[in-house]
C-alpha cells in the first residue's frame, strides 16, 4: 500500500467582499479597523486609477507610445507597496504602477518610461528598486539574487518580485522558487493573477488548480488570496514580508484579479474575450468594494469623494505637463545612447558617439 | 492575384505549407485566436483549429524545446517568438540542439523547425522589441538565418524554410510588415534559399543590404541615381550561408561597395561581408568597402530610436566618400 509521503492545501483569503462588508467566518486582520490607513491606502488606488484613464488619453493622442494599463490591479499593486520598507527592494514587471507610486516613484517618471525616454527609469526614489521589466517573469530571479544579496551582508532587507499569471510559467519564476527555498531566501514572490496573459486565458497556462501551488512543489509556503480585497492583499504581503524579514525563508502569495482593459494599448481584447466576463469582473473590482466600506464605517462620503477626483486630476495632470516639458524643452540628446553605456566611454563608442552627433537632426529619415 | 504586404505574404506561406503538409504546426504565444500580436497567424486558427494551431503557455524555453522534439519526431514546427528580444532565451535549445541534432547523432536525427519572429526596430515598440539579433543567430554553426524584404520573397523563403530539412531562423522586419504591397500568386512555388536577391541593376557602385533597411537602401539608390550614379542593390537576404559569388560578381563590375545594416557594426553581418571581399574580391575593388550600420549601443527607447538607425543621408554620404576614391 502507498504511504503518503506529500500532501498539500492552498488557502485562500477574502476579509472583504465585493459589495464591501467583511466575512463573518474569519479574524478579520487589524487592518480593517485602521480606517485613517485604509482612507490612505483608498487615496493612492483612486490616484493609480485616474493616471491609468490619463496615460491611455496620452497614448491614444500620440503623446506617449504603448502603455500598460493596471486597471483593475490596484489593490494587489498598492497592497506589495504598502507592505514594503523603503530600504527592501521591488522588481517589477510594466503594469505595476500603484505599488511604485507608494514606494515614491512618480508619475513622470511612468510617462517618461512609455514615452520612450529612458530617464523615467532613472527615479529618485528608490534608488534601489528595479526598473520595469519587459521580458516576462526575468525579474523574478534578480528578487532571488538581490535578497542572496540581503542575506550574505546579513541585512534584514526583503526583496519582491512582482509576476503574471503567464509569467507563473516561465522558468524563470520556478528557478526563482528553487532558489527562495534552496537558500532561504529574504524573497516574497507575487503573483498578480488577472486572468489573461496578453490573449492567452489562465486555463491554458496550465491544469493545476492554483497557481500558488508552484510554491509548495518547491517547498515554500504559499497562499492565495482575493486580489481585489486590499484588507486581504495587504494582510498577506504583511505576513510573508515579515516571515522573509525574520529569517524564515521565501513566500509565494497569488492575487486573484481580472485585467478590466486590453493587455496594453497595442492590444484589443474584444478579438478574444467575451464582453460578457468584463462586465462581471467590473462586479468585483477592487475600488468600489473598498469605498463602499469606507462609507459604511463612516470613514468616507461622496463629498470627500468629489474633493479626492478633483485632486486626483490636478496631480495627474501635473505630472503630465512635468512630461511635457520635459520631452519639449530638455529632450536628451543623441549623445545620451551612449554616455551610460559604461562607467567609462571606450574608445570605440567615442568615435561612434562623434558620428551620432554629426548626423543628430537626421533622424526622420523615412 | 491580390496584392499583399509581407506579413500577409508570411500569412499566406504558413496557410499553404499546413495545407500541403499535414506535419507543419504553428505554436506560439498569441498565435491561436488573438492571430499573432502582428496578424502574422491571422485566420490560421480558423481554419486549422486548436491541434496545428497552437497557443501557447507563455515560456519561450518550452516552445522552443519542444519545437526541437516535434521536429525530431516527424513535425514540422513553425515556432513564433512574439519579438526579436524574446528569441534570446530561445537561444539554449537554438544552440545546443535544434543546430546540432543532425551532426552529433550522425544523421540519424534532424531538426527541420522553423523558429520565426519580427525583428529589427522603428515601430515605436517598447523595450526589447526592436532589436536585429541576425548576427546572435548567425554565428551558430548549422543554421540557416533568412530575411525577407518583400512580399514574394517573405512568401517564397518561408515556403522554402519550412520544407527545408534542417532548422531555419525566419527574421521578418516588421518594420516593412506593411510598407508595400505586391501581387503574389498563392501558387506554393518557394524561392530559393541560400542566394542573395539583385534588387536593382548599376555599374557604379554596390549598396548592400537586408531586411527594413532596403527601404533607406533603395531611398539612397534613388538620390544618388539622381546625381548619375549607377547603384547595383543587393538584397542578402540568407544571412547564413552567405551567398558571396552574387556579391563579389556585382563588385567585380561596379567595384565600390557600401554595406548597410541596422544591428549595431561590431562583429555584425557587414563586417562578415567586407572581410570576405577582403578575401576574395579586393583585386576589383577601386575604393575602401564601407560599412554603414547601427551604434554599438542598446537600442535606444523610441524616442531616440531613428538616430540609432542608418539614415538615407549617412548611406549616401558613405557612398559619396567611397566615389571620391579614384
Ligand atoms: C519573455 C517574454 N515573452 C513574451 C513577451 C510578450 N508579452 C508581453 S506581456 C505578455 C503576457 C504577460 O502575461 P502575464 O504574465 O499574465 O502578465 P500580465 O501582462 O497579464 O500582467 C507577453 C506574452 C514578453 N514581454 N517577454
Amino acid at each position: 500500500m502507498a504511504r503518503t509521503v506529500a500532501a498539500f492545501k492552498v488557502d485562500y483569503f477574502q476579509f472583504l467582499k465585493p459589495d464591501g462588508t467583511l466575512v463573518h467566518d474569519q479574524q478579520i486582520p487589524a487592518l480593517a479597523r485602521d480606517l485613517k490607513r485604509l482612507v490612505e491606502l483608498y487615496k493612492l488606488m483612486v490616484l493609480t486609477r485616474t493616471f491609468d484613464k490619463k496615460a491611455i488619453t496620452l497614448q491614444r493622442t500620440g503623446k506617449i507610445g504603448t502603455y500598460a494599463s493596471s486597471l483593475g490591479h490596484e489593490a494587489a499593486h498598492i497592497a506589495v507597496g504598502a507592505a514594503m520598507k523603503d530600504e527592501d527592494c521591488l522588481a517589477p514587471s510594466y503594469r505595476e504602477y500603484g505599488a511604485q507610486f507608494y514606494r515614491g516613484v512618480k508619475l513622470t517618471d511612468v510617462l517618461l518610461y512609455w514615452g520612450g525616454d529612458e530617464r523615467g527609469n532613472d527615479f529618485e526614489i528608490p534608488r534601489h528598486d528595479f526598473a520595469w521589466c519587459v521580458p516576462i517573469a526575468t525579474q523574478c530571479l534578480h528578487a532571488a539574487g538581490a535578497a542572496m544579496a540581503f542575506k550574505l551582508r546579513k541585512e534584514t532587507r526583503v526583496a519582491v518580485a512582482i509576476v503574471g499569471d503567464g509569467g507563473s510559467s516561465k522558468g524563470d519564476f520556478l528557478e526563482a522558487i528553487n532558489a527562495g527555498s534552496a537558500w532561504k531566501l529574504p524573497l516574497v514572490l507575487v503573483i498578480v493573477n488577472n486572468q489573461w496573459a496578453i490573449s492567452v486565458p489562465r486555463s491554458k497556462q496550465n491544469k493545476a488548480s492554483t497557481l500558488a501551488q508552484k510554491g509548495i512543489a518547491g517547498g515554500l509556503p504559499s497562499i492565495q488570496v482575493d486580489g481585489n480585497d486590499l484588507i486581504a492583499c495587504v494582510w498577506a504581503m504583511e505576513k510573508a514580508v515579515n516571515a522573509a524579514r525574520q529569517g524564515k525563508g521565501a513566500f509565494v502569495i497569488e492575487m486573484l484579479t481580472y485585467r478590466l482593459g486590453d493587455h496594453t494599448t497595442a492590444d484589443d481584447a474584444r478579438r478574444y474575450r467575451p464582453a460578457e466576463e468584463v462586465e462581471q469582473a467590473w462586479d468585483n473590482e477592487p475600488i468600489k468594494r473598498l469605498r463602499a466600506y469606507l462609507i459604511n464605517q463612516g470613514a468616507w462620503d461622496d463629498q470627500k469623494e468629489e474633493a479626492l477626483n478633483v485632486e486626483c486630476k490636478e496631480w495627474v495632470q501635473q505630472a503630465a505637463d512635468e512630461y511635457f516639458d520635459i520631452i519639449e524643452n530638455d529632450p536628451q540628446p543623441v549623445t545620451a545612447m551612449f554616455d551610460h553605456m559604461f562607467e567609462q566611454l571606450p574608445h570605440d563608442l567615442v568615435e561612434q558617439r562623434a558620428l551620432a552627433e554629426r548626423y543628430a537632426d537626421d533622424g526622420g529619415h523615412h | 492575384m491580390a496584392a499583399i504586404t509581407l506579413i500577409e505574404g508570411v500569412t499566406m506561406a504558413l496557410a499553404r505549407a499546413m495545407q500541403d503538409d499535414p506535419a507543419v504546426v504553428v505554436l506560439g504565444e498569441d498565435v491561436g485566436v488573438n492571430g499573432g500580436v502582428f496578424r502574422a497567424t491571422a485566420g490560421l486558427h480558423e481554419r486549422f483549429g486548436d491541434e496545428r494551431v497552437i497557443d501557447t503557455p507563455l515560456a519561450e524555453v518550452m516552445i522552443a524545446g519542444m519545437s526541437v522534439g516535434m521536429a525530431a519526431h516527424g513535425m514540422k514546427p513553425v515556432a513564433e517568438a512574439q519579438f526579436c528580444g524574446f528569441s534570446i532565451p530561445m537561444l539554449d535549445h537554438i544552440f545546443c540542439h535544434a543546430s546540432r541534432m543532425r551532426n552529433r547523432t550522425r544523421g540519424r536525427l534532424s531538426c527541420p523547425m522553423v523558429l520565426r519572429f519580427p525583428s529589427g526596430g522603428g515601430i515605436h515598440a517598447p523595450e526589447l522589441h526592436s532589436e536585429s539579433p541576425e548576427t546572435l543567430f548567425g554565428h551558430i554553426p548549422g543554421l540557416r538565418v533568412v530575411i525577407p524584404s518583400s512580399p514574394s520573397r517573405a512568401y517564397g523563403l518561408l515556403l522554402a524554410a519550412i520544407r527545408d530539412p534542417d532548422p531555419v531562423i525566419f527574421m521578418e522586419p516588421k518594420r516593412i510588415y506593411r510598407w508595400q504591397k505586391e501581387e503574389v500568386a498563392d501558387d506554393g512555388e518557394e524561392l530559393p534559399l541560400d542566394v542573395c536577391y539583385t534588387l536593382r541593376d548599376g555599374s557604379d557602385l554596390t549598396l548592400v543590404t537586408w531586411g527594413a533597411m532596403v527601404k533607406e537602401t533603395l531611398a539612397a539608390a534613388d538620390q544618388l541615381e539622381g546625381e548619375g550614379i549607377s547603384v547595383e542593390v543587393i538584397d542578402v537576404a540568407t544571412v547564413k550561408p552567405l551567398d558571396m559569388d552574387t556579391i563579389v560578381e556585382s563588385v567585380e563590375r561596379t567595384g565600390r561597395c557600401v554595406i548597410v545594416q541596422e544591428a549595431p557594426r561590431h562583429c555584425g553581418l557587414a563586417a562578415e561581408i567586407a572581410a570576405s571581399l577582403a578575401d576574395i574580391g579586393i583585386w576589383n575593388l577601386h575604393a575602401p568597402v564601407k560599412r554603414v550600420c547601427g551604434y554599438d549601443v542598446v537600442m535606444p527607447l523610441y524616442r531616440n530610436e531613428m538616430k540609432y538607425m542608418p539614415s538615407v543621408k549617412r548611406i549616401v554620404d558613405a557612398a559619396q566618400q567611397v566615389l571620391e576614391v579614384s
